[in-house]
């Protein structure tokens, strides 16, 4: 036999296409997916039927049009839609930057299957859920040594919960020294995550965002003229969405202390500083992170998740109760913190995610947590400089190393070549990678965010990056076959805006969709 | 002794690292952080255990779960907003599948059955709820409620909420905190016999400043409010409008709230399909009628299905991104980041399993089985089984006030023989004095409920 040929640097990739129908296409009248457990008959004949008592107003008249179903098809449809799903776990999932995709330990996904965590009830007696709360203990004195805070909440399930609590603090430590309506300004950066302005808008403030200077540092001049007494705090990513560290991180928190604000510290971008610089040092009082990114907790299709609020001493009466205390050999749950913001989240917030996180430091322990740090580090830097080599691409901003992640650009490929960054991402799919352009607004023309994490190998960035030099390649060469793509995915390119924005058209279920086909149809 | 290499860590292997640091340039991986002041670098190593094997691990964790007690070993009467339901094993397995489990923010194109799994859950659930809108799921019902507040507040211009005073005081807590400084949050007391709204408190303090009154139907306290369309009618006349949480596990045999006017629906996904995962498994969900003013306020994503270029696909994208926080930041309705999706998958494959028999079926037995759980305790003298007189569906409020026992005393009984009583209330509802929330489901036996009441009995006499 002859050596077959593997030399090509981009994968030979075909999207699963199942063309699967809609769910209530598959209905078969008299089908059945389960038996939910049945009423036992000495109930049924003590009590009646259960549902005469219902009053009329508030009885179902007729079933809902659910599909029926048989177990074996359901099974079907949704294994189906999984294979059409390009999961981290089967993608080097490096271009979704800002987002720390990585490698989800199956051992963690074990230990949440486990029937003494699945099965607790969140009001169970304290005495019946000390495993549980240890765990969520541990992980707290993990986190408090990771970031050098005093107190962790696990209660807020995702950054998003994290940063709208950490702005209820805010307004709340102000208001009780009399100054809540006073201080109603909140500073960010435009690079930092779009959450940290939109949950500070919910609480009531005024967003004042500073733009960088010419190297992409966030501008302390700005930052002078922007603190007040109006000041109630700063909200900042470091690094931010371009992978730049600010420097003067701790000047910022000082200036802002001075004018009597609180500075709150977005830690999703923290993947390269574990074990290298912490929130305290840098002079902040609260800080969190995201445990479904730089903790290793899958993402789950968009949560649920964990949005880790650290604090220091001075604000811990404020947290959300409850907070998980240890005392004589026992933990239990404290309600009652003077000043706390109440809840943001039902209960205790996402068990699994606490557990994951938890297991995933401990597999690590210090060192680890430290080379994960240097090793994303390196693969990012690595990235880089490969891919300031690909025609068409740059990196605005300092020059020099960055950290986790970059936000690069096709401002050049696009002058030259009329190929954007949407294009590009659509072509991506064809080689099985995913890509993401970045987040509104594009302050960096046609940018493109990568985040290489410690979870990938030298081989996988080289694959990554091949397909990046392919496209651009093609861009120069032969753009059609871009502008055409994805030529390998489930389905063909979407008629998109109208059918979305236009509210005679969208249909965000089903019985929209019949409605308004029949309706067009009739026309 | 040279580093090990970190199973999860490839490019720990030092021939591997030269080569790449000979790309960047830099002699060692520490030179990549020089734009990190001394000053703020860690100069001591953190205090965390070393690190562990993948066995050691499993030991280590395993040890600390072995300290738990679930609700498999014991019987669970406690509810309060998370409850134990039958789970099929195909919800299980569906959202333990990798693809799922581990996507994200993938496009249509890699994503699509991620795209469509999220389409059929708000189409199976808009079948449930009967409205047209579901959105892909919140944090949990108590952000579904704060988010339907805000809303409400914006598609009507004002800034009052009424609040049912029956509302779960966590789920109050949430809405307030959420809607301060913008929303004013009033309550609206009930009858302390039947547990429903008092209609007259309702009218003097609704007015053209309301935004919106929020209730729970069923009540956290358990009951059944049947005033939906008196209510309904009060709210209009003044154009406020009508926010109400549900169980959608009790939709198969209650009315959904749109039958009686609410405009806007919410509630909880955890009953369809979610373990409780000492609170792990909750996920909230809003859902309105195709009105493009209520639809222009979502703050969350909204998939829509799409035709694409080729004839006989479907393919799906979110619909009016423009709404969000994602397109357009500070400037974006409210903000939106990652939820709890993978539930709203969970809760599709379990709403097509149950199918509408199976949904009409479990619905039917909860009532039953609470029913005769209450029929049971009524048996045990000076107690009462269910506290107000109104129907309820799966819980009710058992009234201890006669038996000269507090309930932290009688959970502590019944925790002695391996069962976990109802929620004490003696504390969220103080006018109630000492009562219990017991919550029944279709998973509870014959069996178990005698033993409650037979359990019950042996702690008051003791």
């Amino acid at each position: 036999m002859k050596l077959i040929n593997r030399n090509s640097k981009t994968r030979d990739f075909h999207q699963a296409k199942w063309n699967e129908p809609i769910i209530f296409e598959l209905h078969q009248s008299g089908e059945k997916g389960v038996e939910p457990p049945p009423v036992n008959e000495e109930i049924a004949l003590a009590v009646g039927d259960g549902i005469s008592i219902i009053p009329e107003s508030m009885q179902r008249k007729s079933k809902p049009s659910i599909p029926e179903i048989g177990q074996a098809k359901v099974l079907r449809h949704y294994l189906r839609l999984s294979q059409e799903t390009l999961g981290s776990d089967f993608n080097v999932e490096i271009g979704q930057g800002t987002c720390t995709m990585k490698y989800i330990p199956k051992i963690n996904e074990m230990l949440i299957r486990n029937s003494k965590i699945m099965k607790l009830h969140p009001l169970q007696p304290e005495s019946t859920v000390q495993g549980m709360l240890e765990i969520f203990y541990n992980l707290d004195l993990c986190m408090r040594e990771i970031s050098g805070m005093d107190y962790f909440s696990f209660q807020p399930s995702g950054g998003t919960q994290a940063l709208f609590a950490m702005a209820s603090i805010v307004r709340k430590y102000h208001e009780q020294r009399g100054e809540g309506d006073q201080r109603n300004e909140i500073i960010t950066t435009i690079f930092s995550h779009p959450s940290q302005a939109a949950t500070a808008v919910v609480k009531g403030y005024k967003i004042i965002t500073l733009h960088p200077d010419e190297n992409g540092f966030p501008d302390i001049e700005k930052l002078k003229a922007a603190v007040s007494e109006r000041t109630a705090g700063f909200v900042v990513a470091n690094p931010e969405d371009t992978g730049i560290f600010n420097p003067k991180i701790k000047e910022f928190t000082k200036i802002v202390h001075d004018a009597g604000g609180i500075c709150y510290y977005d830690q999703a971008n923290a993947n390269g500083l574990l074990g290298i610089t912490r929130a305290k040092e840098a002079g902040f009082d609260m800080c969190f992170f995201n445990l479904h990114k730089t903790f290793a907790a899958p993402h789950m299709c968009g949560g649920p998740a964990t949005g880790a609020l650290g604090v220091t001493e001075a604000l811990k009466e404020y947290l959300p109760v409850p907070i998980v205390e240890y005392k004589d050999d026992k933990y239990t749950l404290k309600y009652d913190l003077k000043h706390s913001i109440g809840k943001v989240r039902a209960f205790h917030g996402v068990a699994q995610t606490v557990l994951r996180s938890y297991a995933w430091i401990r597999s690590l322990g210090p060192e680890g947590l430290k080379e994960v740090a240097k090793i994303a580090v390196l693969n990012n830097n690595y990235m880089y400089h490969r891919v300031l080599n690909i025609k068409g691409a740059g990196a605005p901003y300092v020059k020099g190393h960055r950290l986790e992640q970059v936000r690069y650009s096709w401002e050049q490929l696009t002058k030259e070549t009329g190929i954007t960054t949407e294009d590009v991402q659509l072509r991506m799919t064809d080689f099985g990678l995913h890509y993401w352009t970045s987040h509104h607004p594009y302050i960096v023309k046609q940018p493109f965010t990568l985040e290489p994490t410690e979870s990938y190998s030298k081989q996988d960035l080289d694959e990554y990056i091949a397909a990046l030099e392919q496209i651009s390649k093609e861009a120069y060469e032969n753009p059609d076959i871009i502008k055409n793509a994805p030529h390998n995915s489930t389905i063909h390119k979407i008629d998109e805006r109208d059918f979305l924005d236009n509210p005679k058209k969208w249909c965000i279920t089903w019985r929209s969709y019949l409605k308004k086909a029949k309706e067009h149809q009739s026309v | 002794m040279p580093q090990k290499v970190h199973p999860y860590i490839p490019n720990m292997v030092p021939e591997v690292q030269e080569k790449m640091l000979k790309v960047i340039g830099a002699n060692t991986v520490d030179e990549l952080y020089s734009c990190i002041p001394d000053e703020i670098k860690l100069k001591e190593e953190m205090h965390i255990p070393k690190a562990l094997t993948e066995w050691e691990l499993r030991r280590h964790i395993e040890k600390s779960l072995n300290k738990n007690t679930g609700a498999n070993e014991y019987v669970n009467f406690l509810g309060a907003g998370c409850w134990q339901h039958f789970i099929p094993a195909v919800c299980d397995e569906i959202n333990q599948r990798s693809e799922f489990l581990t996507a994200y923010a993938g496009e249509p194109y890699e994503d699509h059955g991620r795209y469509q799994a999220l389409f059929e859950y708000q189409s199976l659930l808009a079948e449930l709820v009967d409205m047209d809108v579901v959105n892909v799921p919140t944090f949990d019902w108590g952000q579904a409620a704060a988010t339907s507040a805000r809303m409400a507040g914006r598609i009507t211009g004002r800034k009052k909420i009424l609040l049912a005073k029956s509302v779960a005081p966590e789920r109050s807590k949430i809405i307030m905190n959420y809607g301060s400084p913008e929303l004013e949050c009033e309550f609206v007391d009930f009858d302390i016999k039947s547990g429903l709204m008092d209609l007259e408190d309702l009218k003097a303090k609704l007015n053209y400043d309301v935004a919106a009154l929020y209730l729970e139907n069923p009540s956290y306290l358990g009951f059944i409010e049947s005033q939906g369309p008196e209510i309904s009618k009060l709210l209009k006349e003044k154009k406020a409008l009508m926010i109400v949480g549900v169980d959608p596990i009790s939709l198969g045999v209650l009315a959904p709230p749109g039958h009686y006017g609410a405009d806007i629906v919410c509630g909880d996904l955890q009953p369809l399909g979610m373990h409780m995962n000492y609170s792990g498994g909750q996920a909230g969900f809003i859902a309105t009628h195709d009105d493009e003013t209520f639809i222009n306020e979502y703050p969350s994503r909204l998939f829509g299905i799409v035709p694409t270029v080729k004839e006989g696909e479907y393919g799906f994208g979110d619909v009016a991104y423009e709404r969000t926080s994602f397109a357009h930041r500070e400037k974006g309705k409210e903000s939106v980041g990652t939820q709890t999706a993978l539930w709203g998958i969970t809760a599709g494959v379990y709403l097509a399993l149950m199918g509408p028999s199976g949904i009409q079926e479990v619905g039917q037995t909860i009532m039953q089985n609470s029913q005769y759980a209450v029929k049971e305790i009524n048996k045990i003298q000076s107690v009462k089984g269910s506290l107000f007189e109104s129907p309820f569906f799966k819980e009710f409020i058992v009234d201890f006030n006669k038996t000269g026992k507090t309930i932290e005393e009688i959970n502590q009984g019944l925790l002695e023989c391996k069962i976990f009583g109802g929620k004490d209330l003696s504390k969220e509802f103080p006018e109630l004095g000492q009562t219990a929330l017991f919550c029944v489901t279709e998973i509870h036996t014959k069996e178990d409920i005698d033993y409650l009441a037979a359990s019950l009995k042996g702690v008051l006499e003791k």
